[in-house]
């Protein structure tokens, strides 16, 4: 188990040494940020300081061995547009956009399950194909045009929620967020629903298929013909078997989530990192790109490494082992 | 529960009426751009500008056309050819309950520059200029030149506090700092999603009538403009100008326009025999036609400017013949917008030896200036129907400008033909004309942003000597003669000034600013 | 449809190919059917765009402000009808449209053919390998596949600049993991089969058995997987030109229509955000119900 995990730690070592080269040199070679960052009114004079300011007279080489040094002690450079550690900036923004996809997973999940067991019990029902319909709409319709259009009906139409922003951040059990007062719930409920909209789509369609083929296995036929109550075969029987698959690959989707928190952070003015990235990638805040990029392969890697570990946990048949060490 | 808030403030804004005197009143503003600091001397952009004269006084101010007025000093002039001397107004106090004295002055001129980590500072202000303390209420600014301007870039200078110039940009932020003397004072910053200011009661000038302003930025044009429509905001800044017809016809909004001093124009390649941009027809090598000011003039003549204005613009801007709109200091009165006139630009092209044109490309920026890459787009139709056959090539800014700058494998402009915009910070058309029309010139800082590379002796010459004009009447009239040469040698192709739009929900209006800035001392009630 | 291929008397009577049996029970699907129709069409009309289309959208010779933001149906300065409208400079909807659905359909088409390719080299040469090559291999596919395809296509265009030629550099980097696991998962399956077992003990080479054997099986699987691939990445094409990282906004793909029409959404002047989305909407839906139908159909266990 220990030399599983610190194998893993230094794969994942690797695979951030090697992104961060890919994305250093990438974000190196497009654009000039000084010309982002300077005054017009400033001279020539003023321009060249600003480059030597930012490092950026360095021989690109240079530049990076001592970003490199620099992450060896936990720093991944100052962002130029704030002048702020990139680290602190990401933490900073992190929660909004964790508590965001959040809610949008726990959105996917209570919408999306019921639709797709009804969905999947009677596939031939006029509801059962409205639903279906519907599920691929949601995952064909560009996440921004649908956004628009939800506050454009729930906000300035109907005026039930607020347009844009985030709430007031309420705390419980010593966490900060917006999910705990009521403003902020008012707040986070549409680009909750409009980040949830894909996963609502897939946690249908997951659903359905879990119980179309639950339905035709032995257990199932067994189960009906020892007279057990249709209620109860379902509930019990085939949601438990399809519940452990359905809400596992729905939780590996939060990284997704993440992803495209992007757009519905950029259309809802939700002052997550996904606006910070592409803000930052728009104005060519290097720093802070490659750290965005740093902090999420971290995570993602560590995601995976927790999730291995659990099932082997939970599934003494799964032993922890990389194929071929 | 937002909707009883909003009611409360009607309710509370009918009672004030009523009264006629301040009262608790919340604003909440949505920006189209963020500042990316409260530290006022961190970054040298607009949004950060404007967000600090809110806090921060200067010691000379802008009125909404940007003429100087008395800030923190009430008085300045110059006592001999190299000494400006500031009169600073007494009795005014800091946030913190501090007295505002010569020393605040000297430690604040002393710290704009040479604030660590600063993208782009205000050193472009300071150069050259000497601070001394005569008394706590007298400094003068010495140069080694005489230099007329010096009320103009002190105007940019925001005054902090000596505890402030002991501190970090990180302290300034955290609000700890952020002690000026200006009407509001900080409340809260959380970067991305909101900045609170609350009125400073103890203000030595006119009080504001808000008692608390939420400024929040809201980037994407229609989000912003939904944000107003749901009465998340009262106000918002840059409406879309796709959006200004239908909000115009809305009962609900109340539009403010107004003139800004951004020119948006066309730079052409006057420096290289053979442009990479330029081509014979065909594609083939050929002489750069753009140093041939009757093309240069053709050119001009073939963009309909009304058509941009109307069709591209939506109405909301103004066809452009010089470098600064009507109103501003040292604009010439002789110039007139080029009339559209594609029969006059063909006959020109074909006396200068073009009769059926050539081929060019027309770069420009798609995230900068309002309907940017659609106006080079429209330009390139216009041209192309005059026989230059023009592609666009349209980039975000952040590849764009250094490209434009120095993008040749020399380290020159790399373009030959290129939209950009100007806004004259100082107000007045030495800005435009210093750094856009002036010969490049590294060591003295002239042409800076003159990446067509126009030169010309005679214009050099009246730049430099109004520069050094410190009477107003004069340096005005030799402003205009610089400008006048520079649009007959069609130095750059004016096409128009922008306009910028405000929208407010029913019962506020905005005092539209030249200098694109959104004040919440200019929102007023009607 | 399925009984006229049955009854066809061409078709032998005997044994049906694997293909002919899938044909018969994906046209059983009406919906399917249609959309697979509605797709052809949508190809037919890219295709011939500039033999259909009044105005060429990209010469600029062709195009006016001066018909900016006409309304459906307005008649254009050079006199054919907009029967679309026109947008904010002054291109007829109906020409961008098509033309834009050449680009954006290049762009799925192009990423998902070229990530299949690589995605199915890679999966075979880790299920041909075996062994530490192959462990290596997944591992670096898992972990691609754990981030998001979306950051990852953000960030390689951040990284690579904008331009068709790099949309679609990125979209593959984005994607290829996709191929590589289903292949490899296929393979995985083939390998252990009985026939797999004979050809060994006949002395066929390992490549022989790989590419005549193993391959032909993951097709299947692989269609299936790129039909969604491409979908999304045409949809991913247009939320990357929203966010202001995609395609020239000059030469308009479908996804830069709708993103420049994004605008517009609240403007009153529907037609320009509207039509570019139905286009949009029409093509995606129809290769999503195209490949859903096909996976149903090669799913054996969802056979009746």
């Amino acid at each position: 188990m220990t030399v599983f995990v610190i194998r893993r730690m230094l794969q994942a070592l690797l695979v951030v040494f090697l992104m961060s080269v890919i994305v250093f040199f990438g974000v190196n070679i497009v654009g000039d940020p000084v010309y982002m960052l300077v005054s017009p009114d400033a001279d020539q004079a003023d321009i060249e300081a600003a480059i030597r300011r930012l490092g950026l007279d360095r021989p690109i080489l240079e530049q990076y061995w001592l970003f490199l040094k620099g992450a060896a002690q936990g720093d991944l450079g100052d962002s130029f547009i704030f002048g702020e550690p990139a680290l602190k900036l990401i933490l900073h923004h992190m929660p909004a956009t964790m508590e965001l996809a959040f809610s949008a997973l726990i959105l996917a999940i209570v919408i999306g399950i019921p639709l797709g067991l009804y969905a999947g019990l009677y596939p031939d029902s006029r509801i059962s194909k409205g639903i279906m319909a519907v599920s691929i709409f949601g995952f064909s319709l560009p996440t921004f045009w649908v956004g628009l259009m939800l506050i454009m009906l729930f906000a300035v139409e109907l005026r039930w929620v607020p347009a844009t922003g985030r709430g007031d951040l309420g705390s419980f059990l010593g966490i900060q967020s917006s999910l705990f007062t009521l403003d902020g719930l008012s707040h986070i409920f549409l680009p909750a629903l409009n980040l949830a909209l894909l996963k609502i789509s897939l946690a249908i369609r997951l659903t359905r298929a879990g119980v179309r083929e639950a339905m035709g296995q032995d257990y199932v036929k067994y189960a009906r013909a020892k007279g057990l109550a249709t209620r109860r075969i379902i509930l019990v029987h085939v949601m438990k078997n399809i519940m452990i698959p359905v809400v596992t690959v729905m939780g590996l989707e939060f990284g997704s989530l993440i992803g495209f928190s992007v757009v519905t952070e950029t259309i809802f003015a939700w002052p997550g990192m996904g606006k910070l990235l592409i803000d930052a990638i728009l104005q060519l805040d290097r720093p802070v790109v490659v750290a965005y990029l740093m902090i999420i392969v971290l995570f993602f890697v560590l995601i995976n490494l927790v999730v291995d570990i659990l099932y082997s946990i939970l599934d003494p048949r799964v032993r922890l082992q990389d194929q071929g060490a | 529960m937002r909707k009883l808030t909003t009611a409360t403030a009607v309710a509370l804004g009918i009672l004030a009426l009523g009264a006629g005197a301040a009262s608790a009143e919340k604003l909440t503003i949505g920006l189209a751009s963020e500042p990316t600091s409260l530290d006022p001397h961190f970054h040298n952009l607009g949004p950060n500008n404007a967000m600090s004269v809110h806090m921060f006084d200067r010691l000379i101010a802008q009125d909404e056309r940007q003429r100087l007025s008395p800030g923190l000093a009430v008085s300045w002039e110059p006592i001999d050819d190299l000494t400006w001397e500031f009169k600073l107004r007494e009795g005014v106090k800091f946030h913190d309950g501090s007295d505002f004295t010569a020393d605040d002055v000297i430690c604040t001129m002393a710290r704009a520059p040479e604030v660590p980590n600063s993208p782009s500072g205000y050193g472009t202000y300071l150069k050259g200029k000497e601070v001394i303390k005569v008394d706590d209420y007298t400094v003068h600014f010495r140069t080694a030149e005489p230099y007329p301007l010096m009320g103009n870039d002190i105007s940019t200078i925001p005054v902090i506090s000596e505890l402030g110039c002991n501190s970090t940009t990180e302290d300034f932020n955290a609000g700890t700092a952020a002690i000026g003397t200006g009407p509001f004072k900080f409340q809260s910053y959380t970067p991305g999603e909101s900045i609170v200011l609350v009125r400073n009661d103890d203000y030595w000038g006119e009080a504001p009538i808000w008692s608390e302003v939420e400024f929040r930025p809201i980037t994407s044009g229609p989000s912003r403009v939904a944000s107003l429509l749901a009465g998340d905001v009262d106000m918002i800044s840059g409406v879309p100008t796709t959006d200004i017809e239908t909000l115009s016809g809305n009962d609900d909004i109340q539009l403010s326009q107004g003139v800004s001093n951004r020119v948006i124009y066309l730079h052409l390649d006057q420096f290289r025999e053979n442009s990479p941009y330029v081509r014979a027809n065909g594609g083939g090598e050929i002489v750069n036609p753009l140093l041939d000011v009757r093309v240069r003039k053709a050119i001009s003549m073939a963009i309909n400017r009304d058509a941009i204005v109307e069709r591209v613009m939506e109405g909301v801007a103004r066809p452009a013949g010089q470098l600064l709109p009507d109103g501003f200091f040292g604009v010439s009165d002789n110039l007139e917008v080029v009339a559209y006139d594609p029969q006059g630009a063909r006959a020109l092209l074909t006396e200068a030896g073009y009769p059926d044109g050539f081929e060019l490309t027309i770069h420009g920026p798609n995230d900068r200036y309002i309907n940017d890459a659609k106006i080079a787009e429209a330009i390139a139709q216009m041209l192309t129907r005059v026989g230059i056959k023009t592609a666009v090539e349209t980039m975000p800014r952040s590849v764009y400008f250094g490209r434009a700058s120095t993008g040749s494998p020399e380290g020159l402009p790399e373009f030959s033909f290129i939209l950009v915009g100007w806004g004259a910070g100082s107000g007045e058309a030495s800005s435009p004309l210093k750094s856009l029309i002036a010969t490049y010139d590294k060591d003295a800082g002239f042409g800076s942003s003159n990446r067509g590379r126009h030169s010309d002796p005679e214009t050099d010459a009246l730049i430099q000597q109004a520069l050094r004009t410190v009477n107003d009447a004069e340096r005005e009239s030799l402003l205009a003669q610089a400008t006048e040469r520079a649009i007959e040698n069609v130095a750059i192709i004016p096409t128009h000034f922008q306009v910028n739009t405000w929208a407010a929900r029913k019962g506020l209006s905005y005092i539209a600013r030249t200098d694109e800035y959104t004040l919440a001392m200019g929102v007023v009630k009607e | 449809m399925s009984d006229m291929t049955a009854n066809n008397p061409a078709t032998p009577a005997r044994v049906e190919t694997p293909f002919q049996r899938f044909r018969a029970e994906f046209f059983e699907s009406k919906i399917a059917t249609l959309a697979l129709a509605i797709f052809v069409i949508i190809v037919l009309l890219a295709v011939f765009a500039p033999w259909i289309t009044p105005q060429n959208p990209y010469d600029l010779a062709q195009v006016t402000v001066m018909d900016g933001r006409l309304p459906p149906g307005s008649e254009s300065i050079d006199g054919y009808t907009m029967w679309l409208g026109s947008d904010g400079s002054g291109r007829d909807l109906y020409s961008a449209i098509l033309y834009g659905l050449r680009i954006s359909l290049t762009v799925g088409l192009a990423s998902g053919v070229i990530a299949l390719l690589i995605g199915m080299v890679i999966g075979l040469v880790a299920a041909y390998a075996g062994g530490r090559i192959e462990a290596i291999i997944m591992r670096i596919v898992d972990l691609q596949l754990s981030f998001p395809a979306s950051l990852v296509a953000l960030m390689m265009v951040a990284a690579l600049g904008k331009g068709v030629d790099k949309i679609i550099l990125a979209l593959v980097i984005a994607q290829w993991a996709y191929y590589a696991r289903t292949v490899r998962a296929t393979a995985l399956v083939e390998r252990s089969k009985e026939y797999v077992e004979a050809a060994q003990c006949l002395g066929i080479s390992r490549a022989r058995i790989v590419f005549r054997h193993i391959l032909p099986n993951c097709m299947a699987p692989l269609i299936v997987v790129g039909t969604v691939q491409t979908a999304s990445a045409i949809s991913l094409e247009a939320t990357l030109s929203f966010l202001g990282v995609g395609l020239p906004q000059t030469e308009p793909s479908i996804g830069v229509l709708i993103a420049n029409g994004f605008e517009y959404m609240l403007s009153g002047r529907y037609w320009i955000s509207v039509f570019p989305g139905l286009a949009l909407l029409l093509t995606v839906v129809s290769i999503n119900l195209v490949g859903d139908h096909m996976r149903d159909v090669l799913n054996p266990r969802l056979k009746k």
